[in-house]
């Protein structure tokens, strides 16, 4: 088994009001220096071992997970030990 | 003139498209599950508002990769048309039929009231029955409607005169004020303001209404004989 972690944020450029009002917020609790938050996903997928498992991720992002007019995504891969 | 209203889970304005198409526009129509659906004998799509999925991952991003979307890019492709509005519209961009991306509106705040609208393509079959410029009262109802696309989409958006709707006074940050936009074929349309909703003056507006019998008259011209 293989564990991919995807993470997804959005591109630069892209406004991104959460962030914008995530940011105002942590102002009003007193964290002046925050200057920019961002809002973005993360997922964690767990994938049976036929090989190519990178290719697959690689593709389930493209097509689903993310949104390449707005999004952009990295992802790593983990072995993941079972007992 | 048969159209067909598909139904996705979590759709809610599925009614209210067939409602104003069968009793405000006196066409007949369908309400079809998006599952086993067979679109091959209707004239025109229409995808519905919601919350499709609730809105899991993106707005519209589950149901894109339903089966009916293959049938519906079949649809297009014969040159049928096919409106989308609000979560049909956020549809339409995630499985591609229409260029760019939704995102949340840019105050963050859900939106539900009437907009004015300007007509600034009144040249497409779903906007023959506008004058140029006409400005219309429609309702909006959404959280993610701010239309976002980069400056070369824009770009082309702009020269093929895709861009059909804007708001007159923009409630949700979308780039060019856009509020709705055709594909370069011209037979998709996508917008966020629900026509379903003012097709009859008893609803506050009736100025929907056009927009369905702009599909109607220009169906007939196009496959009715002698019309």
């Amino acid at each position: 088994m293989k564990k991919a972690l995807v993470y997804i944020t959005l591109k630069e450029g892209v406004l991104d009001p959460q962030g914008k009002t995530v940011q105002h917020s942590l102002d009003t609790l007193g964290y002046a220096g925050v200057k920019e938050v961002r809002v973005g996903k993360y997922l964690e997928l767990l994938i049976e071992d036929e090989g190519a498992v990178e290719a697959q991720v690689e593709e389930m992002c493209e097509k689903l997970l993310a949104n390449p007019v707005i999004e952009n995504y990295t992802y790593t891969i983990e072995e993941v030990v079972t007992l | 003139m048969k159209f067909a209203v598909i139904v996705f889970p979590g759709s809610n304005c599925d009614r209210d498209m067939y409602h104003a198409v069968t009793d405000a526009l006196g066409e007949e129509a369908d309400l079809v599950w998006y599952q086993g659906a067979k679109l091959e004998n209707y004239d025109a799509i229409l995808l519905p508002g919601g919350f499709s999925y609730g809105d899991y991952l993106r707005s519209g991003a589950i149901a894109s990769t339903s089966d009916i979307v293959a049938q519906l890019k079949e649809h297009v492709r014969k040159g049928k048309s096919v409106l989308g509005v609000c979560n049909g519209f956020q549809i339409l961009l995630e499985s591609g039929l229409l260029p760019g991306a939704m995102m949340r509106n840019k105050d963050l705040k859900f939106i539900c009231h009437h907009e004015d609208l300007r007509v600034v393509n009144h040249h497409s079959m779903f906007t023959t029955a506008y004058e140029q410029d006409e400005i219309i009262s429609i309702p909006v109802a959404h959280g993610e409607g701010n239309y976002y696309c980069d400056e070369e989409t824009l770009a082309k958006l702009k020269a093929n005169n895709q861009i059909v709707f804007t708001y007159e006074n923009n409630p949700n940050g979308s780039v060019e004020d856009i509020a709705g936009i055709i594909n370069e074929a011209g037979n998709v349309l996508g917008m966020m303001p629900h026509p379903e909703r003012a097709a009859e003056s008893i609803l506050g507006s009736a100025d929907g209404l056009k927009l369905f019998q702009s599909i109607v008259e220009n169906w007939r011209k196009a496959y009715v004989t002698g019309a």
